[in-house]
Parts: C-alpha cells; structure tokens; sequence
C-alpha cells in the first residue's frame, strides 16, 4: 500500500523528462537524416553536418562568437572571481551587493534596451566589443555566484593564520584564497562561456550590422523557416552544453549547493 | 571592524573592477532607459534629449492596453502551469535517493543551459503540420487531417513554459530539501493525515521559495519577443515584441522605453509580493 503510493510521486518527474528531452532528441535524431524533408527520416546520413563547414555565414557566426565568449570568459572570470571574494572578506554594504547581483536577475531585454541607449548616447560603436561588454553584465556575477558558494564551504582559519602571521591581503589570496577557489573559478568560467556562446537577446540588440553572432544567423534561420542544417549544428551546440553542464558538475558538485 | 592597515586597498582591488563595470554596464544604462521616457525620438532611431510626457499618454491607448494586458494574461497561465507542474517535480526529486537526486537536478538543469533559439525550434519541428504530433494523431486514428497547432496562443504558452520550467523547479526543490524532516514526522505523529501534513506544514513552508521560482518563470515570460515570434508566427503579439519593434522597426526609442517601464513595474510589484510572504512566513 505505501510502496504503492511513494511510486505515483515519481509520475510528475517522469513526465517532466519526456517533456523537457523529447523535442531536443528529435532535433538531434533529425540532424542525422538523409533526406531533404525534415519532417521524414530517409536513413542515416552525415551530410548536413558536411553543408555546416561549408557554409560561410555560420562559420563567419562562430567566429564571432568565439571571441565574444572567451573574451567574456576571460573578463568575466578575472573581475568575478575578485568580486566574490571582496563580497565575502571585504565588504558588509547592501548596495554594493545589489550592483552585484541584480544585473543578473533584471529581464535581458531590459538590460538590452537601456544599453542599446548607453551605446548611442556616447557614441560606442556597435559590434563584438559591444556585444562582449553587453555578456559581462551576466558573466560577472555569475562567476560571483558560482565562486562565493565555494568560498562559502572553505575554512577560513587558514586565511586568518596567513594574515596573523603578517602577509598582506593580497599575498593571502594568491597564496591561500586562489588554489582552494580553482575549481569554482574553473566551473565559472565554464558557465559563462557557455552563456556567452548561446545568448541571444543581448547579443542582437548590441550587435553592428555586419558581425552577426552565432545566435542571431540562428534567428534569422529560423525565421526563415526549418532547414535541415539547423538540425546538426543544433546538435552541435547542444552537445557543447551538456559537456560543460556535466564538467562544472564535477569539478563543484553544484547540485549540493541547492540544499 | 578593521581588518588592519591594507584593508582600504584591498577593498579597491577586488571589488573595484566589478563594481565599476557593473556600475557603468548595467546600471547607468537602465537609469537612462528610465529617463528616456520622458524625451522624444530622434528621426532615425536614437532620443532627442527635450522633455516631454507624450509618451505616457501613448501608452493608455487601447491598442497598447491590449498587448499589455495579454501579456500578461499569457505569462500568468505560464506561471501558474509552471507551478502546478514544477512543485510535485520537485518534491518528486526531493525524495530520491542521494545519487539520483544530483542525476534527477542535472537533468532539470541542463535544458536551461542549453542554446534558447534552438530549443524553441525544437517545437516547431513537432508541431508544424508534417510534424511529429501530427503524424502521430493520424496514426492512432484520432484525427483525419494535420491540426493547426504551431502559431497559436497556446503554442506561445507551451514554448514560455519549455523554456523557464527549471526556473520553478530548482527553488522549489532547495526548499523542500531544507525543510525539517521533524517537523512532518511531528504533524504524523499528531494524527494529521499525509495531505493534511502537506497542506498545513510542507506547502506554508515552501511557499516563498514557490514565489520565487514564479517571479524568476513570469518575468522573462511576460518580456519574452523570441517565442510569440517563433512559435506564436507574429499572430500572438506581446511586450516584448512592442519594445523590439519600437526600437528595430518604428524606430521611436523613448516609447520604446516607456512601455519597459510596463515590465520594470510588474517585476517590482511580483518582487515586493514575494517579501511580503517571505517575511510573514518567517515570523508564523
């Protein structure tokens, strides 16, 4: 009777996945598809992973978006990982931990919007410097994040020693600090470069006419309506999500931190 | 509180940098979109910097009253789904054990992480006429012909829903995981039924962490421009796709503005009503 019952709990979650993995898996099957018609599976074939390398627009797209991502990855890195650490040992203020940490919660298209203004009203020109700078607004204190729940479960008794036994601050977080925070500063860095890589919204509102990311040739594919390439480098991206999902997975176990 | 003599410089160094790009990326820009209300438009895109509140006025026309009000008729059926499906999801995985828990979590975790476009696309191969569910409805006989099911108002919830269900599930669950297992076992033991338990113990409890996850699903959804387009095919307009076409198409940037306004409202309302339950759930 109550083994019973415990089971019909499970149903929701078993529903969820169909619900969250079927339409990803039949992008993925599809992109393996011989035939012209995406809605008919004619056998397997490799060829639109094929028309990807050959087409100019999306390679031109991954270009651009690479370098927005390891720039956003880099910079995101470097001032989120001091940001974590100055929010934790070096400040109590409210406001400075609200600047920190609302960039991230307020809608994208707002945050779009206002910059799209900021740019005009001093003259930036539009393009990947604009698109990346746009990301830091996510890439910063989503790095804080991810490093202030590491700091949060290391011992703080050997940063005091370092300090008690007369080293500067800074000579404690290379020394102490920085090699107990890697692996939250590596799983950072992971996220926001895969944000980087898939962000759309503030991308197209930052965006010069002429370098497009990855992301907006995805929109404007789509609109177009469904091709059969779409498919494969779907797959493609998706398969770059999942790798670095399950890479921060093991290096901080962040599932832990949801407790 | 000193923390000895290096304290102001490293204070500098390491909130400096954040701080400072924060500052002028995020926040200056949104103080200027405020302000942007009350200018007009420059010819070609861009505000004329001369003070006016025509802009107000513009926005109380019925036209605009109609987009918001759909708006948010649409982001709260979202909600509202995301709840009555994210809670029982959560609380399913809150009772796994350990080691499927942390597979259960990734697996709620990585379609949030996965590229936004694509996986709306998704949708429009299993819906559009040809697609998937068609041929599947035919199959078994229930229909004769392709339902209409892409571009539908419908479509434009079920997308929303795909796209920020995550967003409930994962405060929900942290909720549930943090709740005293005493504190049910205490309501067993007083004779109380397990849906007496839930409802008068579990549920109370993780109402503000709920609250939460519907702030985090209903915002991005009333502000969303990507899914009514994609999957809604232009028919089921919303905010969002007033603010893109204000700036993109009609290029009047100030009105633009004015109607962000609209969501910058909501989303503080939402956020005050989520600590007002907070604070009253903590102090019963």
């Amino acid at each position: 009777m109550r083994k019973k019952s415990s089971r019909i709990v499970f149903l929701p979650l078993w529903l969820v996945y169909v619900f969250f993995y079927v339409p990803i898996a039949v992008v993925v099957f599809m992109s393996f598809n011989a035939g012209d018609n995406p809605y008919v599976f004619k056998g397997f074939s490799l060829d639109w992973y094929g028309k990807l390398v050959g087409d100019e627009t999306i390679l031109q797209g991954l270009g651009n978006t690479l370098i927005v991502a390891v720039g956003t990855c880099l910079v995101s890195t470097v001032v989120g990982t001091l940001l974590a650490v100055g929010l934790a040992r070096h400040t109590r203020s409210k406001v400075i931990e609200a600047i920190a940490t609302m960039p991230a919660i307020l809608p994208e298209l707002m945050l779009a919007i206002g910059l799209l203004i900021f740019y005009t009203a001093i003259d930036f020109t539009l393009g990947l410097t604009s698109i990346l700078l746009a990301h830091l607004t996510f890439g910063i204190p989503l790095v804080a994040v991810v490093v202030r729940v590491r700091l949060a479960s290391m011992d703080t008794s050997l940063e005091e020693a370092s300090t008690d036994l007369g080293a500067s601050p800074l000579q404690t977080f290379f020394r102490i600090t920085l090699p107990g925070l890697a692996p939250g500063i590596a799983a950072g860095a992971l996220l926001a470069f895969t944000f980087s890589l898939d962000e759309f919204v503030l991308a197209f509102f930052s965006a010069g006419p002429t370098d497009p990311t990855l992301p907006i040739v995805i929109y404007s594919m789509v609109r177009f309506g469904v091709t059969p390439d779409i498919n494969a480098l779907a797959t493609l991206l998706l398969t770059v999500s999942v790798v670095a999902v399950l890479a921060v997975q093991r290096m901080t176990r962040i599932t832990e931190s949801l407790k | 509180m000193s923390r000895g003599r290096g304290s102001n410089l490293a204070r500098l160094i390491f909130l400096g940098p954040g701080l400072i790009m924060l500052t002028l990326l995020a926040v200056v820009p949104m103080l200027l979109m405020l302000s942007t209300m009350f200018f007009q438009r420059g010819r070609f895109g861009g505000v004329v910097y001369e003070f006016t509140t025509a802009n107000f006025s513009r926005l109380f026309q019925p036209l605009y009253l109609n987009v918001i009000q759909d708006s948010l008729v649409v982001a709260g059926l979202v909600t509202v789904l995301a709840l009555l499906i994210g809670y029982p999801t959560a609380y399913a995985i809150a009772q796994l054990p350990p080691k499927w828990k942390t597979i259960a979590l990734l697996a709620v975790m990585l379609p949030f992480w996965t590229n936004f476009l694509i996986r709306m696309y998704a949708w429009t191969i299993l819906l559009s006429g040809p697609g998937l569910v068609n041929e599947a409805l035919t199959g078994i006989g229930l229909i004769d012909k392709p339902l209409e099911l892409l571009y539908t108002r419908g479509t434009v919830v079920v997308g929303l829903l795909y796209g920020y269900l995550s967003l409930m599930i994962l405060p929900i669950y942290s909720a549930v995981e943090r709740l005293d297992p005493r504190l049910r076992e205490a309501s067993a033991n007083l004779g109380a039924s397990p849906v007496r338990t839930f409802f008068s113990v579990t549920l109370p409890l993780t109402l503000p962490s709920a609250l939460i996850g519907a702030v985090l699903v209903f915002v991005p959804s009333f502000g969303n421009f990507v899914v009514p387009e994609i999957l809604g095919g232009g028919k089921a307009i919303m905010v969002g796709n007033l603010i893109r076409d204000q700036f993109l198409k009609a290029r009047d940037w100030p009105f633009g503005a004015t109607i962000a306004l609209v969501m910058v409202v909501v989303t503080v309302i939402l956020l005050l009503a989520q600590a007002v339950v907070s604070r009253r759930t903590r102090s019963a």
